[in-house]
């Protein structure tokens, strides 16, 4: 799937990033890499306070500085660097280069603006657009994240709106500077199904027009699979696996991507197959474990697992994972990662 | 089999002032069996949390009538009608972050419904609270903490103890999984489904997730903006949808599994669940509907058997002129 073409947007290596508490220091990131390509579609994925967001936002350079920190790691946006120690240039990465959406559209509004201001101080702040033609420009935003009588709507309140129409102005406001990035932080979650196929049918159209790169960060592998071109997956502060969609799909090669797919309900086969559900919950991110993060959890760990981090396997072209089952050593086949939950579709 | 609980043209309007109603819910009528679990599906703003609340006396009927093992329950409860039902009817809340008193002790939390509806000692009703707490996965350490000190599938253990401890025969569950993550979610899914089968339990499984839904009930209702469109054995219903409206819920439901998806066209979801302020006659999912003809905009259709074809599905009920 992944087109090796696409040119590389952006690049990061080995993120970190820490948030001093009363309670101590909370590793969130502890060293995740990813590339992002234009045109591309790349999803995280994993549970609540895993770090996906935090991941994202220290990319914006959103993270609060104080109590957060990026101690490590570097990105680069088309070969400039923006994340290096613990500076961000944020002014270059919001807004113009990189936009982005969050969970809560209705949360993420000001209620005391009309949603055509709204969109329009972006044109002001960063294209130095005159207020009537950011106006204008706002009406024709709106009309493209289809939405109805768009020069009416641009003159009203974020509370005469409905939750999906929401999200399309947040969408109309994160591509007004025209982003080769954008991130939406689970931007459906909050909505229903049916209003969260339109939405996701409308950022793949953008997306294709504009030939974007988009960040998806959800829980949903419904989601994922519909529109991730790649995936990496996401626990305790570190990708645990990443490659194209279908690895991560048809070939999962970590327990935990294994766990996730076993406990999501399939629409397909009327068979009376339980869920399983992943027992426990994730590690203390205050002392995160010395060794794998998933250990606790984990249905496959050895000994090994317990003290030893896992480093990065490569089990595929384009396809890593953090898991001593890889390793040559080890007494366990792989195969056995599968018996517990038989994997549909493809050969297991 | 004798439904415990029946609604009869249960109606829930709300008057905004000014000749404005909002039909929440209209003219519905649903009955649940003992040891049943019906679920109870449909867009926010479908009325279906109204519904649930309305059933159990949380708020005034409109119109219409619910019986309960046969005794026709008030039109509008008094007090002593919370204390009488509060011991055989329950709910489980969506948000296990703001339905939880913060200030109170999980132990108070859990053991509030005992000690206000019960003669049970203090030392009876820590007893009762330790075992429910383990029951639901938790410790019966954990009574000394407070809410906040728990996760969100924590919570909503603490939520579903709370209801339960009481015994009740009916429990209507409001999303009690949709605030969860994945793996959390069939965590509670399979507990819910264990208590079922232990305690007998009877409920009303509200959710706008049809995945999970088919996955806990028996029987699945369909509603869209304040009436009961679709209504049948939840395969039946969530593998071979009838009703327009049901196939596109069942049809936006994105699948985890890339090739399903992208053989997948564009979504024929048109527009949103309209305003149900004074609601005009016709079918409500006319304005929507893919399949929509004349007679739809003008008469509203009745919730009627259809028969299947094979015979096999012998109650599937529909409300839509296309059948």
């Amino acid at each position: 799937m992944t087109d090796q073409i696409a040119p590389t947007l952006l690049e990061v290596q080995d993120l970190e990033v820490e948030f001093d508490t009363y309670g101590g220091t909370v590793h969130a990131v502890r060293g995740v890499s990813f590339d992002v390509h234009a045109g591309k579609t790349l999803a995280i994925v994993g549970e609540s306070g895993c770090g996906k967001s935090v991941t994202v936002q220290s990319i914006m350079g959103l993270i609060p500085s104080p109590p957060g920190r990026i101690v490590g790691g570097t990105a680069k946006l088309r070969g400039r660097e923006i994340v290096d120690g613990e500076t961000i240039d944020g002014d270059i990465v919001r807004g113009s280069e990189i936009g982005m959406i969050f969970q809560d559209p209705m949360t993420s509004l000001n209620p005391t603006m009309t949603i055509g201001d709204q969109i329009a101080e972006t044109l002001q702040v960063h294209r130095g657009f005159s207020h009537g033609q950011a106006l204008a420009r706002a009406a024709e935003l709106l009309e493209m994240t289809r939405i109805n009588e768009p020069r009416r709507r641009a003159r009203q309140y974020p509370f005469e709106f409905s939750g999906g129409m929401l999200q399309r102005s947040m969408i109309a406001m994160a591509i007004a500077c025209g982003p080769s990035i954008l991130i939406a932080d689970e931007p459906t979650t909050a909505l229903d199904v049916t209003i969260q196929s339109q939405i996701l049918d409308l950022l793949r159209d953008l997306q294709q027009q504009n030939n974007m790169a988009i960040i998806l960060i959800t829980h949903d592998l419904g989601v994922v699979a519909r529109m991730a071109d790649e995936v990496a997956v996401m626990y305790a502060g570190e990708f645990l696996e990443t490659g194209t969609a279908d690895d991560i799909f048809y070939s999962s090669a970590h327990p935990y991507t294994v766990g996730l797919k076993a406990a999501m309900p399939t629409n397909r086969d009327e068979s009376e197959q339980d869920l399983m559900p992943i027992e426990g919950s994730p590690p203390d991110l205050f002392a995160p474990p010395p060794g794998c993060a998933y250990f606790a959890r984990c249905p496959r760990a050895m000994g090994a697992c317990q003290n030893d981090p896992p480093p990065a396997f490569q089990v595929g072209s384009g396809h890593a994972t953090r898991c001593w089952l890889h390793h040559a050593d080890c007494p366990r086949r792989i195969e056995d990662l599968h018996y517990a939950a038989p994997l549909e579709g493809r050969d297991a | 089999m004798t439904p415990l609980i029946e609604a009869e043209g249960l109606t829930k309007h709300f008057d905004l002032g000014r000749h404005q109603t909002v039909h929440a819910v209209d003219d519905v009528s649903l009955h649940v069996d003992q040891r049943e679990i019906v679920g109870l599906v449909g867009e926010s703003g479908s009325g279906k949390s109204t519904f649930g609340k309305t059933m159990l006396g949380l708020l005034d009927k409109t119109a219409g009538q619910v019986k309960f093992q046969g005794e026709t329950l008030p039109q509008s409860y008094a007090p002593g009608d919370f204390q009488r039902h509060a011991q055989t009817m329950q709910m489980i809340f969506q948000d296990p972050y703001s339905s939880l008193n913060p200030r109170m002790t999980v132990g108070e939390i859990v053991g509030e419904g005992l000690r206000l509806h019960t003669r049970l000692s203090g030392g009876e009703v820590r007893d009762s609270v330790a075992e429910w707490l383990e029951r639901v996965g938790l410790n019966a350490a954990h009574m000394s903490r407070y809410p906040h000190e728990f996760s969100g599938g924590q919570r909503q253990r603490i939520g579903i103890a709370r209801a339960l401890i009481m015994k009740p025969e009916f429990v209507v569950c409001d999303e009690p999984i949709s605030a969860l993550d994945v793996s959390v979610q069939a965590q509670v899914v399979n507990l819910l489904g264990e208590l079922k089968e232990s305690m007998g339990l009877t409920m009303l499984f509200i959710a706008h997730d049809l995945s999970m839904v088919r996955y806990v009930s028996d029987r699945m209702a369909v509603m869209y903006l304040g009436s009961l469109i679709e209504l049948g054995q939840s395969n039946d219903v969530f593998f071979h949808p009838k009703h327009p409206y049901t196939e596109m819920l069942v049809g936006s439901n994105p699948e985890p599994d890339p090739a399903t998806e992208r053989a997948r066209g564009r979504t024929a979801v048109r527009g949103e669940i309209p305003s149900p302020v004074n609601i005009q006659p016709g079918c409500r999912f006319a304005n929507r509907c893919p399949k929509v003809m004349d007679v739809c905009r003008g008469t509203t259709p009745e919730l009627k058997n259809v028969p299947d074809p094979e015979g096999r599905e012998p109650d599937r009920l529909i409300a839509c002129h296309l059948y």
